[in-house]
């Protein structure tokens, strides 16, 4: 019989003993192994840093697979293009919420980016002109500043996400990286100065508690889609490394900032890729209208996701959604040469099949916005170094702790990301706090001993959700918070409706006190890790629900229909949310926006009403 | 027609059978192979009943179902959801493919639920792949040149790049490696149809100048030519891959070079 340590009288422990704990000393220790993780592991790697990396699932799996549409770059294969014109769209789509000098990194950096993962071996599709790289027109990408339709996406047909996390799981193993695969990370291990030590592990496939001493521990987790009912994110993401550091004390940024995106399947909710629309598919609503001309005049169905979500959620609201209940709207490629769907876009047509049952050579698509990316996240700098709010500084470094990719919040995204601008983000920042690491670390480094009992806290929380025989099946809590943040928290907001959320949201929180878990299991126990999994996300759903109420303006994905303007003056800063874990109750500040380029090449871009 | 004894504690026994689901409209039974490496049992399969109308249409929706609402316990992998990550791989009415592109409707009868077959068993339906990932690894997945990088990309024509059309699609799920009888006998030294296939994907890759010796590693009776064209593995990819065909492409290129 396991004792709980519940009462505090007894350590955690199975049948008697303490849990066996094995350690390891790296320099740099990576959690997670999608698109950014394993950048930053080949780069880590590169600089004669002993690196480990651990992921939840096996490499490939992780859901940077499922990118289709592309990866931008202003290469200029297709016409004339230039990185400010990225730079610009960017900051635009962002809706000026974007730290200027990390977008000016990321956008001057892609190029160069793109053309390491070709050498790298990605098969992207190729121009027929003169066998350079193939790139398609995305949301919100345009030539001379608007003017023109910018074709900057790079693409592998529709599967880009596919072929970039295989080639760089290829390059990862010609690296000989040592993986520590489904291995669960359970908490951060912080010293009394705030400095991350590494983190506390639990190897799924035997039980074992593996503890990484590290100088530099690297978050790369993903986002947190799960939190809500319907969204295009696999089950596995559940923003652990999030809830870590909250954990840990420390806040994450922009959390209101949900991304639904326009092209979701109705009822299954899998993607569509906006290269779809790229390739020139248009939405359509139930009088057979292409209605993103009346939202978007200039860009049309290729505006910003918030803009094109926004306005199917109007067409539907106003009546004229398609279907028995009226609840979604078209997509239409029919009108495409067959040829060139299936050469440009065979995933899609495939899961059009499966998942709606449509041909989409001869019918249109049923698609919903759905969630699909979160803004928000641990706040970093250009380096991927995470950063918090100390003694009113608010680029203070946490010493040892970095975040990247969708974990992360650079702000290059600001309150809205562009379609084909995560993939570049990933490997521009992968490869940005890799160098960083090899700048301030020494490898092999002497690293003081770690703190007494830190693997206090992650055994504590292991053994207690283990042992957890309360009342609630997790997957009914789960079930439940799910479905406040799809009402509560949706692409249209208003105070009344974030206020309902936030009460039932945090009554969704206390319920984890009453958690059961049935598998007592130490081995691959799915039960516990869905359970932990829910209870980093309902950690982030509190934030994401108590941010949205608290920003009372209308700011790329956060539309309050009650402070429908953006508010410059009062609003153009990042908000940053503690959560109190005792009381669930979560404060707030504010960092500043940077409102300044990293280079003199380019000048701070003034903010100005957007329209597409 | 071949006879097999099983290990006394592989054989499979008779489960649990859970309750109904109450005021279900339809249901439908699922048939579910268990094994739990605490208890030092031999595996069963359990019955369940599935509410169909409360669940969405792929066995993975139902399997997570069951979790969700009858026995958490029930273990399996997952993750995409879409048959784009390969987690989900497992032997679903005689036939090894994904669980969440598998509609419940193209099955009669009662869902049967292997893990796939002739692995080793973590849990449940959890294989152990780390042999199948070692496989992988060993035909060296990444691209390798000589020549001086260019600045900018490797130029590929159009042609050459459809070259890789039908390879570079493999999701590592190994509904094909683990389908093939002559993995199933000698996965030790047989790399299997998806490592030749991701072999092939480099191979075929004009970019790629290390044809001659992965060619090589592969011109081994054991690496290569077990692979007596069944043909399980065609039929049962799930993305309509054709790994038998990759094979033979190769096995011709070792005959070309010679002559």
């Amino acid at each position: 019989m396991a004792e709980s340590g519940k009462d505090g009288s007894a350590a955690p422990a199975i049948d008697g003993r303490a849990y066996p704990i094995e350690d390891h000393v790296y320099d740099v220790v990576v959690i997670g192994a999608g698109g950014a993780g394993l950048r930053a592991v080949v780069g880590c790697s590169e600089a004669g840093l002993r690196t480990a990396c651990i992921t939840k699932v096996f490499p490939t799996r992780s859901h940077t697979v499922a990118a289709q549409g592309g990866i931008a770059a202003a290469l200029g294969n297709m016409g004339e293009d230039d990185w400010r014109w990225h730079m610009y769209d960017t900051v635009k789509g962002s809706d000026w919420l974007g730290d200027q000098d990390a977008i000016e990194y990321m956008c001057r950096s892609a190029p160069e980016a793109v053309y390491e993962l070709e050498h790298w071996g990605l098969p992207f599709s190729r121009r027929e002109e003169d066998g350079k790289i193939y790139q398609r027109p995305f949301g919100g990408m345009t030539t001379h500043y608007g003017k023109g339709t910018a074709q900057r996406t790079c693409a592998a047909a529709d599967r880009t996400g596919h072929a970039m996390l295989h080639t760089m799981y290829g390059q990862a193993l010609r690296h000989s990286t040592e993986f520590f695969i489904e291995y669960f990370a359970i908490d951060l291990i912080m010293d009394d100065e705030g400095r991350c030590r590494g983190v506390v592990a639990l190897n799924l496939d035997d039980g074992t508690i593996h503890r990484f001493a590290a100088q530099m521990t690297i978050l790369a987790t993903g986002g947190y889609g799960r939190a809500y009912a319907s969204c295009t994110g696999a089950h596995t993401q559940t923003g652990d490394g999030n809830a870590m550091v909250l954990r840990a004390g420390l806040p994450l940024q922009d959390m209101e900032f949900v991304q639904f995106h326009p092209t979701g399947i109705y009822g299954a909710g899998v993607l569509i890729t906006e290269g779809a629309r790229g390739e020139g598919a248009y939405l359509v609503n139930s009088s057979g209208e292409r209605f993103m001309e009346r939202y978007a005049p200039s860009a049309k169905d290729l505006a910003s996701r918030d803009v094109v979500s926004r306005a199917m959620t109007i067409e539907i609201r106003e009546g004229r959604g398609v279907g028995p209940k009226k609840d979604h709207i078209f997509l239409h490629l029919d009108h495409l040469d067959p040829e060139i769907l299936a050469e440009r876009l065979p995933g899609i047509t495939e899961s059009a099949r499966i998942f709606a049952g449509v041909d989409l050579t001869r019918d249109p698509v049923p698609i919903v916005p759905t969630v699909h990316y979160n803004m928000g996240g641990i706040a970093t700098n250009y380096h991927g170094e995470a950063l918090t709010k100390k003694t009113g500084n608010p680029d203070t470094v946490i010493p040892g702790l970095m975040a990247l990719g969708e974990a992360a919040c650079v702000s290059v995204h600001g309150a809205n990301r562009l379609g084909s601008n995560s993939l570049i983000d990933l490997v521009v920042f992968g490869r940005a706090a890799a160098q960083r690491c090899a700048e301030i670390l020494t490898p092999s480094d002497k690293q003081p001993d770690l703190p007494k009992d830190s693997a206090e806290r992650p055994l504590s929380r292991l053994d207690k959700f283990r042992n957890a025989s309360g009342g609630t099946p997790t997957a009914r809590l789960r079930d439940k918070m799910q479905h406040v943040m799809q009402n509560n928290c949706a692409v249209f907001r208003t105070g009344e409706v974030l206020e309902e959320g936030s009460k039932l949201i945090h009554q969704v929180y206390d319920g984890v006190a009453d958690l059961r878990v049935s598998d007592r299991s130490l081995i691959w126990n799915s039960d516990l890790v869905e359970t932990m999994e829910f209870a980093n996300l309902i950690e982030q759903a509190v934030v994401t629900m108590d941010s949205a109420v608290n920003r009372t303006e209308s700011r790329g994905a956060h539309a309050r229909e009650d402070f429908p303007d953006r508010d410059d003056q009062n609003w153009m800063k990042h908000t940053l949310s503690w959560l109190d874990h005792a009381t669930g109750r979560v404060s707030i500040d504010y960092r500043p926006v940077h409102t300044y380029t990293l280079t003199n090449d380019v000048s701070y871009i003034e903010p100005k009403k957007r329209v597409y | 027609m071949v006879q097999f004894t099983l290990p006394k504690n592989s054989k499979v026994a008779e489960g649990k059978t859970w309750p109904h689901p109450a005021k279900a409209k339809s249901e439908r039974e699922f048939r579910i192979y268990r094994w739990n490496p605490d208890d030092g049992r031999n595996p069963r399969v359990d019955t369940y009943y599935v509410d169909t109308g409360d669940c969405g249409p792929m066995v993975l929706d139902a399997l997570i179902w069951i979790k969700n609402n009858v026995d958490t316990t029930l273990t399996f992998r997952r993750s995409c959801r879409e048959g784009i990550c390969g987690s989900c791989s497992m032997n679903i009415d005689g036939t090894n493919t994904l669980a969440c592109t598998k509609a419940m409707s193209e099955i009669s009868g009662a869902v049967r639920i292997y893990p796939l077959p002739h692995m080793a068993v973590v849990k449940d339906l959890v294989p152990d792949l780390t042999n199948f990932y070692a496989q992988h690894a060993s035909i060296q997945p990444w691209l390798q040149t000589v020549s001086p990088t260019p600045r900018k990309e490797w130029r590929q024509s159009h042609e050459d790049r459809q070259k890789l059309d039908g390879l570079y699609e493999c999701i590592l799920c190994a509904c094909c490696s683990t389908s093939c009888p002559s993995y199933w006998w000698n996965s030790e030294r047989y790399l299997g149809p998806a490592a030749l296939l991701q072999a092939l994907r480099f191979i075929a890759d004009s970019r790629d100048e290390a044809t001659g010796q992965r060619l090589d590693n592969l011109e081994d009776p054991f690496r290569l030519y077990r692979c007596h064209t069944i043909m399980n593995c065609a039929k049962a990819c799930p993305k309509h891959l054709n790994p038998a065909k990759a094979i033979a492409e190769i096995k011709r290129m070792l005959v070309e070079r010679r002559v």
